[in-house]
């Protein structure tokens, strides 16, 4: 049982970690953190299902087309909602994406409904064994494009122009706008970069237990993931992804007994307190050392 | 001051001791404003229906929990995402403490706020270290956190299936009757308001406004962090509990559907919309998102007659619709409808003139 729980939790880890990045990618270009995740996970996961079955477009097709879409609509969030919030206290930009979560939840409740839609079946059914544990294939294919993401990104950052611009300006915002860089420009392809992070996300999910609104709540339960790894890494919230993942399918496992099911839903938000505690700034996060 | 015919216009504050100059109620037509306005609440449940008075009910406990807010992420700036499960602890307690220990609910009450406020201040606790973004998520791990123990304690809190209590009565006046209740809830929403605009003349009120202002200045001029973040909490969620414990009281049945992230998320729309460090705009605010979603459904109504769907959608557009006044009012008016109000009145107290 504990190997099939470790390798369970870290093949939902992943997904985690994919949605985490999103998070990430925003507050380390903007310092700020946006509660509609979840909501942009959710839009993904509408239009592509939209298009595959509405439009009968093959699936792969489909999903290029809701990636163009969530970029498009990530640069368009910032412009409007964001935009106004830059230098503002940190409760309005809070406030903002929270009002923004609602928005999107309730528009895409007034588009598609609230009925759960199932995803015409795109990746193989047949579960694969290794060994005694078992495994869906679709699992395999988030592991596997959270980890390609996370190379995309490394290697993103480290050596084309807009990865070098986007990390000046999280470094200090004043120091890149005097190097002549567009801070404006930045934080557009920062959102439209998250949204498309989160579409990704959103379409996995959605393959895995359809879609409806609850699929938003992922955007909250992966708070403690970039908590965990610290806001403005992104290693950080790949490994937070896979260490909160197996972590709460083995509490899951062991403590439901116990206290009687639902431990998965909070395990992550106590480890959250714990880290909040010892390490505010998380594993890898950049610890702030404040001065009058 | 001088005597001054209260009907007139203030054109100026004129106070010639410190005494006038602290008082709350500063100038005659002040005094008559506020006793009007109290006047007008006391009859009014004997000119409307029965239906409105439920609807002002429910704006008074939504007073309560706003003001509590405001006091902690308003006045000392610290953000909170975990009202509504502080609502909730104030609501258990007196269910738990009705029911199963058979305390009556006018001791209930207090209890209620006392262990919202020793919740809130316990979750209070990692504010010390932990600033803006982090504090948030903080307390919104607080909210999932009572949020669960609340489901699944189940031999204390019944699980999803709620605590049903009985009606508090007050000599033969049972707390049923929309109208006994409105007294009720008057009273203690005026107490709450009274009790807010003091604390902000105290020593207390004025700390944690240093500490919202800059909390390592206010720490360099000898004021406690930690004793006054821990207090802040604490305070909050008594209003917290106090409003919690009300909600049960008017509704009779406590389930944890009343308290989940999304009514923490609706009560901090609420001070937002009415104006952050303000205790009119909790008043405002509160009003505003208690009403809105009437206001909504009357409309649907309305429009119903030639869109058949509306309906259907009410409960999606009720959520867009929050989302995007939260947004509105964030980037036109952060101060609220408190400054809006202001606005308007200075703009008429010297109109038609410009200055």
């Amino acid at each position: 049982m504990f190997l099939q729980l470790l390798v369970t939790g870290l093949v939902v880890g992943s997904i985690y970690a994919l949605v985490a990045l999103g998070f990430v990618l925003i507050y380390k270009a903007s310092d700020c953190i946006n509660f509609a995740q979840g909501e942009f996970l959710l839009v993904g996961a509408y239009v592509a299902l939209w298009v595959v079955t509405t439009q009968n477009v093959p699936f792969l097709p489909a999903v290029m087309l809701t990636l163009c879409l969530a970029l498009a609509l990530g640069a368009l969030v910032e412009r409007t909602v964001l935009r106004p919030f830059i230098g503002e206290p940190i409760i309005s930009v809070i406030m903002a994406t929270i009002g923004l979560a609602s928005l999107m939840r309730g528009l895409t409740q007034l588009i598609w409904g609230t009925d759960t839609m199932i995803y015409p079946p795109v990746f193989p059914q047949e579960p694969i064994y290794l060994g005694e544990v078992v495994i869906s294939q679709v699992y395999l294919w988030s592991f596997g494009l959270a980890l390609l993401l996370l190379a995309i990104f490394s290697l993103f950052f480290k050596f084309t122009t807009t990865g070098i611009v986007m990390r000046a300006v999280a470094d200090d915002q004043q120091a890149a706008l005097s190097m002549g860089i567009s801070v404006k420009k930045v934080f557009a392809i920062t959102w439209a970069i998250a949204a498309l992070v989160a579409a990704v996300g959103g379409i996995l999910l959605g393959n895995i237990n359809g879609v409806n609104s609850s699929l938003a709540h992922l955007g909250l339960k992966v708070l403690p993931v970039a908590i965990l790894g610290g806001l403005d890494s992104i290693p950080g919230a790949i490994l937070g992804g896979f260490i909160i993942g197996v972590l709460e399918n083995l509490a899951g496992g062991y403590l439901d007994p116990i206290f009687g099911g639902g431990v998965k839903e909070v395990v992550p938000f106590v480890i959250l307190v714990i880290i909040l505690l010892v390490r505010p700034y998380g594993l890898f996060g950049k610890e702030v050392i404040e001065r009058v | 001051m001088r005597p001054k015919f209260p009907f007139v216009m203030d054109c100026g504050l004129f106070t010639t001791s410190y005494q006038e100059d602290m008082a709350v109620l500063f100038s005659p037509a002040a005094k008559i404003k506020v006793a009007a306005i109290i006047a007008f609440f006391l009859v009014l449940p004997y000119f409307v229906s029965p239906y409105f008075i439920s609807v002002v009910n429910l704006i008074a406990i939504a007073v309560i929990g706003a003001l509590g807010l405001n006091i902690l992420v308003g006045f000392t700036g610290q953000i909170s995402i975990g009202h509504g499960a502080f609502m909730g602890v104030g609501a258990y307690t007196v269910g738990i403490l009705t029911t199963k220990v058979g305390l009556s609910y006018w001791a209930a009450l207090p209890l209620a706020g006392i262990m919202a406020a020793m919740v809130g201040a316990v979750f209070g606790i990692p504010s010390l270290r932990l600033k803006g973004l982090y504090l948030a998520i903080a307390t919104l791990a607080a909210q999932v956190i009572i949020v669960y123990t609340i489901i699944h304690w189940t031999s204390l809190t019944n699980g999803s299936a709620g605590i049903v209590i009985d009606a508090p009565r007050l000599g033969s006046a049972s707390m049923a009757d929309d109208r006994n209740f409105y007294y009720f809830a008057m009273l203690l929403c005026l107490t709450a308001i009274v009790c807010t605009v003091n604390l902000f003349r105290s020593r207390v009120g004025r700390a944690f406004m240093a500490v919202r202002d800059r909390d390592l200045a206010a720490a360099v001029m000898g004021i406690n962090l930690l004793k006054y973040k821990v207090m802040s909490f604490g305070l909050s969620a008594f209003y917290a509990g106090i409003a919690g414990a009300l909600l049960a009281a008017y509704l009779r049945v406590i389930t944890v559907e009343n308290f989940t992230v999304e009514v923490s998320i609706q009560y901090l729309a609420m001070i937002i919309i009415g104006g952050l460090g303000s205790v009119m705009g909790s008043i405002y605010g509160a009003a505003f998102m208690t009403l809105l979603p009437i206001f909504l459904r009357s409309a649907a109504d309305f429009f119903g007659s030639f869109l058949p769907n509306i309906a259907h959608f009410l409960l999606s557009m009720q959520t867009a619709l929050f989302g995007l006044i939260i947004i509105l009012f964030l980037i036109f008016e952060p101060e609220g409808l408190a400054k809006l109000w202001k606005d308007i009145k200075e703009y008429f107290r010297l109109w038609p003139f410009s200055y």
